[in-house]
């Protein structure tokens, strides 16, 4: 039975977005989506989605023109593999403004 | 009904473990520790305990299956020896950071190579950092009664708790002991809670990878980061202390026994030289004691520690800052530097400006015979000294019962 006088810290949490903090400090490529060839941009339709579908941290929304969460996205470039299109690639942080991908 | 029995130490520690109620044991044999698992097991395949028994394929799994099944919401209890314990160690500092409620017995054993069976105790002392409380038992009374309020600790603070006891001086011998009755036994240790235990109504990611920084949660609550919850684990073993008195003092209330539970003196109370020894050690300095009291006149007393993680250093320099002088006998040593326990003495009483003269004395290693008129003379022999020693020479560790 745990006694009240201690408080007894421990690393538990309940799991959700941006649990393991703002993990998008981790980028080294930000991934950019040319708008003009996304299949759901271009068509106007809920088509395709498959950068919301692997992306292992869900930072992508499920848009007509998709956006990344930028606080989150670690950089893995794995959309920027499965888009069937090349409509996604990766950009190296130091290439933004400031260098600094937060 | 309360029952008086002679039995072996490691049939001491079983029949405890049986009397708390642990509901998962997972062990892998290894002297001197195999008849206490086996008794367990027996009891276990007998109906005589009503728990699960997970034979595993080494110390590390046995250790891994305890920390999945204190999570899931069991009490849970495991045993090993010398390497066995180093297997785990990897388990030992996880078990710890997680704070579960474990209670583990170590039959101590020296650690090879070369291969040793025999007891000494430098499995626990190179385990001594893990975060692990570690409690030293004396005889097979002490085994029992310190089993019963190990778990009773371990789930009250959830830190893991080391019943550490002697291989072969306690594990094999028979000696008397009583064991309490079960009702009694239940009453003292209430069921077990764990407070991160796992629920798939609300489900929880246990120590995942934890930042450097202080963070909100989803929920935006402010969570430490790995630094804050480490020294929430060292504040808080520092604060079991208090509660292993306390736990104690009750103990003694429903059972008369105990009133010692970190430091037991004999003979101190006018002592100017007082040995500190843990284990059987301390117990076979009673004889020595009452020798050099009776046949040479020496004030001398001995001073068994019996909590050696957290290390009681206000008591222990309550108990030492005014003697003349303080001799550490132990089994084991931080190899390159002196005795592990003489190391952590000397730093209790620095901090006083009239601190007693500390000797270091090894002995016993890997079973080597310590002899009780080894004791007298070398303990006669520190008593007596007068001139004072070169500091560098005080401060080497002097080893006893060498055959070279």
């Amino acid at each position: 039975m745990p006694d009240s006088r201690f408080k007894i810290l421990t690393s538990a949490s309940t799991s959700g977005p941006g649990d393991a903090g703002r993990t998008g400090s981790w980028r080294v490529e930000r991934p950019v989506i040319d708008l003009s060839r996304c299949t759901p941009a271009r068509t106007g339709k809920h088509a395709c989605h498959l950068c919301w579908l692997y992306c292992p941290d869900s930072t992508v929304s499920k848009d007509i023109e998709p956006s990344i969460d930028l606080e989150y996205c670690k950089g893995c470039g794995i959309c920027a593999e499965e888009c069937p299109v090349g409509a996604i690639s990766m950009v190296p942080e130091e290439e933004f403004e400031g260098g600094d991908n937060e | 009904m309360s029952e008086k029995r002679i039995d072996s130490g490691n049939a001491a520690a079983a029949l405890a473990v049986q009397l708390a109620g642990a509901e998962v044991i997972a062990a892998y044999p290894i002297t001197p520790q195999t008849p206490l698992t086996e008794k367990l097991s027996e009891m276990i395949a007998a109906g005589k305990m009503d728990a699960e028994y997970v034979a595993v394929e080494s110390e590390h799994s046995a250790l891994g299956v305890c920390i999945g099944a204190a999570s899931a919401g069991v009490r849970t209890f495991t045993a090993t020896s010398s390497n066995g314990l180093l297997y785990m160690s990897e388990q030992l500092h996880w078990a710890a950071g997680a704070r579960l409620p474990l209670v583990m017995c170590v039959v101590n054993r020296g650690v090879g190579a070369p291969w040793s069976v025999w007891n000494d105790h430098q499995d626990a002392i190179s385990q001594r950092d893990t975060g692990w409380i570690q409690v030293f038992a004396k005889d097979h009374q002490e085994i029992v009664d310190m089993t019963l309020k190990a778990f009773r600790l371990a789930e009250a603070v959830h830190i893991p708790v080391m019943v550490n006891y002697d291989g072969y001086y306690l594990s094999h011998t028979y000696m008397p002991f009583e064991l309490p009755e079960a009702q009694a036994v239940k009453d003292f240790l209430p069921p077990y809670r764990y407070l991160h235990a796992l629920d798939p109504q609300h489900p929880e990611s246990l120590n995942t990878v934890t930042l450097p920084d202080a963070r909100r949660d989803i929920h935006g609550v402010r969570q430490g980061g790995y630094m804050d919850i480490r020294h929430n684990l060292h504040q808080e073993m520092r604060q079991a202390m208090e509660l292993w008195e306390e736990i104690d003092a009750d103990f003694r209330q429903r059972f008369g026994r105990g009133g010692a539970p970190i430091l037991d003196p004999y003979r101190c109370e006018d002592a100017d030289f007082v040995v500190v020894a843990m284990g059987t050690l301390a117990n076979q300095f009673h004889d020595v004691v009452d020798h050099l009291r009776e046949q040479e006149g020496l004030k001398v007393g001995v001073l068994a520690l019996q909590m050696y993680r957290p290390f009681p250093t206000a008591r222990i320099a309550a108990a030492l800052q005014n003697v003349k002088g303080v001799m550490v006998y132990e089994k084991g040593l931080s190899y390159g530097n002196q005795g592990a326990l003489f190391a952590d003495l000397k730093s209790a009483l620095y901090p006083y400006p009239n601190h007693p003269r500390l000797h270091n004395y090894i002995v016993g290693l890997g079973g080597r015979d310590i002899r009780t008129e080894d004791l007298q003379r070398t303990l006669k022999e520190a008593c007596l000294q007068e001139q004072q020693v070169a500091p560098e020479q005080q401060d080497t560790p002097q080893w006893i019962g060498l055959q070279l």
